[in-house]
């Protein structure tokens, strides 16, 4: 019987963000909070296992504030059985490698309050807020098990895991022993959704907390905004350009010829056949 | 003996040990950053056989060379390629590693420093050091492109960060001699827990979009695949190589070796025609650093015309055949 571990990241819609023309800054109220996008895939591809295995058993992890819940509730209500949440306000401003750490802590410490082994564990290849790429593969490092990035499907083969995945050049099918980390780009299909039984359940399902006193080993100077390495010294709103030259009215002929006069003119375009 | 001041580049390979660009386009804020830290620039190549990168990192700048040579690293492993890296930085203590934040680059770097323990800042755009205090100034966007953010990893050494291919220009080849230092250090390939089953090339026509100076790029509003035959020609007569929304991809109208944004290439040409193409953030986040964008489209709403330098409102189907017929009026006149 294996067990799965699926890392969940509740993020805000950056498709929905908008950038606020008055004081340069992202608008963030109103957007809604969502289930990291690559975290849907990675917790369709514990699903696609479980369809061919029955006996296998999908956890959700996230950590987050108190209302990242409804990431995990909607995790249950697609496809994971069981869903916990690490929050404390120790966890607060960490970094990808405080986070990492704190995560393969809750890791362990569920593994010992269910009496299980993961065999594996999921993660999206990115968060679209944070946009690194980071947690997974240190998660792996902090539990010292292989890694696999860029995954788009997965196999169970005997004791190996065959993941296909997306490189520069196209695909590789790689194998790997459990117990290991794999994390998911978006493959040519699309995750299942919830359906209606499964989200009323959800609803009543219990989600496990988990805080910094329930991490008994943990170091604590190596978590939260002071734990960690990288600190973000300021932001800003890339700058839009302004004064493009575009043509809006008159003939398509004309606008085509002003802008080749332009083209070739500001030397953009040197040469043709 | 003093903390080294050096300034580490990774040099990526190939299997066929050739170097990928983006090792050698870090060379050139490296060179500069390097000498701000009071460093020298060196390079860092761990590959089958070392000779051919270990060179192009001398022409295109590097003070020294280390190398880490093997049958073990002909194939990227996280493993053996983590461990040989791991090695290095604890032996030489640089105050800097930058690698290329390819596929392989952003697999290998998060491992590094987790098991060393330091920060890494990831997929940056924009490099300098902070005058107050010496540190990186690792500037990277986040949100999907929506901000930018500035990074320091103040206390902890080497300081850590995966820059976007194609965002620096490799500097000019200058054919010079410098110092390899030959570093042995094996990995069993008994304990490589990953194991390559198949490689599956993308097949048909390798597409370079990194290193192309124009990009003729298609969006869904090309409408069908067809409609690439109209990108493809137009491409064709200006020299530039194809690019793709990833609406098109997933439509199947074009391969994913085409895709440029956060799930397909980043890339910088010095001119990017965006055909049809919204502007989506995630489509942005791969080519908002060209140097000069010229945008299509049918809608005078559409995003991209907010970045681009030129653009026209108006059918791609009529606009892209007038304006190359008016380019070849004006080129050939
Ligand atoms: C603007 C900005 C820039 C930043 N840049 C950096 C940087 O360069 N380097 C750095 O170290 N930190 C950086 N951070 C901090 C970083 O965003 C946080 O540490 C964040 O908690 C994790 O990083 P991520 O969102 O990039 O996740 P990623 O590493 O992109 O996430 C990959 C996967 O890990 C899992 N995962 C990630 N976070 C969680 C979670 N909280 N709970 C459960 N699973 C999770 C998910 O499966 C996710 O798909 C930045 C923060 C901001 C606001
Ligand atoms: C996690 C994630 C990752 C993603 N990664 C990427 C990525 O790497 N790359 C990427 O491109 N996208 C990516 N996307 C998708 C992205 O959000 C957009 O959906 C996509 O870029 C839209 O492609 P498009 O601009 O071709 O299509 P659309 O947004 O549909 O735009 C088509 C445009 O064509 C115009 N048009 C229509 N007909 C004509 C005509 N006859 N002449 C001229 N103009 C016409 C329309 O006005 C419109 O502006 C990602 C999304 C997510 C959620």
């Amino acid at each position: 019987m294996k067990n799965i571990l699926v890392c969940i990241k509740q993020v805000p819609n950056t498709q929905e963000i908008s950038i606020d023309p008055e004081t340069n800054t992202l608008i963030r109220d109103g957007v809604e909070s969502i289930v990291n996008p690559y975290d849907g895939y990675a917790l369709e591809a514990a699903a696609r296992l479980k369809d061919k295995d029955k006996d296998i058993k999908i956890y959700a992890l996230c950590m987050g504030p108190p209302q990242a819940e409804a990431a995990l509730r909607e995790c249950l209500s697609i496809s994971a059985d069981a869903a916990y949440l690490a929050s404390d306000k120790f966890f607060a401003g960490s970094d990808t490698l405080a986070t990492s750490y704190i995560l393969s802590e809750a890791i362990k410490k569920i593994e010992s309050l269910e009496s299980i082994k993961f065999d594996m564990i999921f993660c999206g290849k990115q968060a679209i807020d944070g946009d690194t790429a980071q947690v997974g593969p240190q998660i792996a490092e902090c539990l010292d098990i292989p890694q696999i990035t860029y995954g788009l499907t997965c196999e169970c083969k005997d004791d190996e895991l065959y993941v296909t995945k997306e490189t520069e050049d196209g695909k590789e099918i790689l194998a790997i022993k459990f117990p290991c980390v794999v994390t998911f780009t978006k493959p040519n299909f699309e995750p299942r959704l919830a359906g209606a039984k499964r989200r009323f359940a959800a609803k009543k399902m219990e989600i496990g907390q988990i805080g910094v006193d329930m991490l008994d080993g943990i170091d604590r100077a190596k978590i939260g905004l002071k734990g960690s390495p990288t600190q973000v010294r300021k932001t800003f709103v890339p700058q839009v350009k302004k004064g493009g030259v575009i043509f809006k009215e008159g003939s398509l002929e004309e606008s085509a010829s002003k802008l080749a006069g332009l083209l070739v003119e500001n030397k953009i375009v040197v040469d043709i056949e | 003996m003093g903390a080294s001041k050096d300034l580490w580049v990774f040099i990526e390979t190939k299997t066929d040990n050739t170097p990928k660009n983006v090792g050698l386009e870090l060379l050139n804020p490296g060179k500069r950053l390097a000498a701000e830290q009071g460093g020298k620039l060196v390079a860092v190549v761990i590959a089958e056989d070392t000779s051919i990168a270990a060179k192009a990192a001398g022409d295109y700048g590097a003070d020294s060379v280390i190398t880490i040579e093997g049958p073990e690293y002909k194939h990227y492993s996280t493993d053996a390629h983590t461990a040989a890296f791991t090695y290095l930085i604890e032996k030489y203590d640089p105050l800097t590693v930058m690698i290329g934040a390819t596929g392989n680059g952003r697999d290998l770097a998060p491992r590094i420093s987790g098991r060393i323990g330091t920060g890494l800042t990831a997929d940056c755009t924009e490099l300098s050091i902070d005058e107050q205090t010496g540190c990186i100034a690792w500037t990277r966007p986040a949100f999907g492109g929506n901000i930018m953010a500035v990074i320091f990893c103040a206390n902890h050494r080497p300081q850590m960060g995966t820059i976007r291919p194609g965002v620096f220009k490799k500097p000019a080849s200058q054919p010079k001699d410098i110092e390899i230092i030959k570093e042995s250090f094996s990995f069993d390939p008994n304990k490589i827990r990953t194991r390559i089953v198949e490689i599956m090339e993308e097949v048909g026509e390798k597409v370079d979009l990194e290193g192309a100076e124009i990009i003729v790029t298609g969006g869904r509003g090309l409408g069908d695949a067809a409609g690439f035959d109209l990108i493809r020609s137009f491409a064709a007569s200006i020299g530039a190589t194809v690019g793709a929304s990833r609406a098109t991809v997933e439509e199947g109208w074009i391969s994913h070796a085409h895709q440029v944004g956060q799930t397909g290439k980043s890339v910088a040409p010095k001119v990017y025609i965006a055909c049809g193409v919204s502007g989506a953030t995630q489509h942005v986040a791969g080519m908002s650093s060209s140097e000069t964008i010229i945008a299509i489209n049918k809608d005078p709403n559409a995003w991209i015309f907010n970045l681009a330098d030129y653009g026209i409102v108006g059918d791609l189907y009529e606009v892209i055949p007038l304006l190359e017929k008016e380019l070849k009026a004006k080129l050939k006149a």
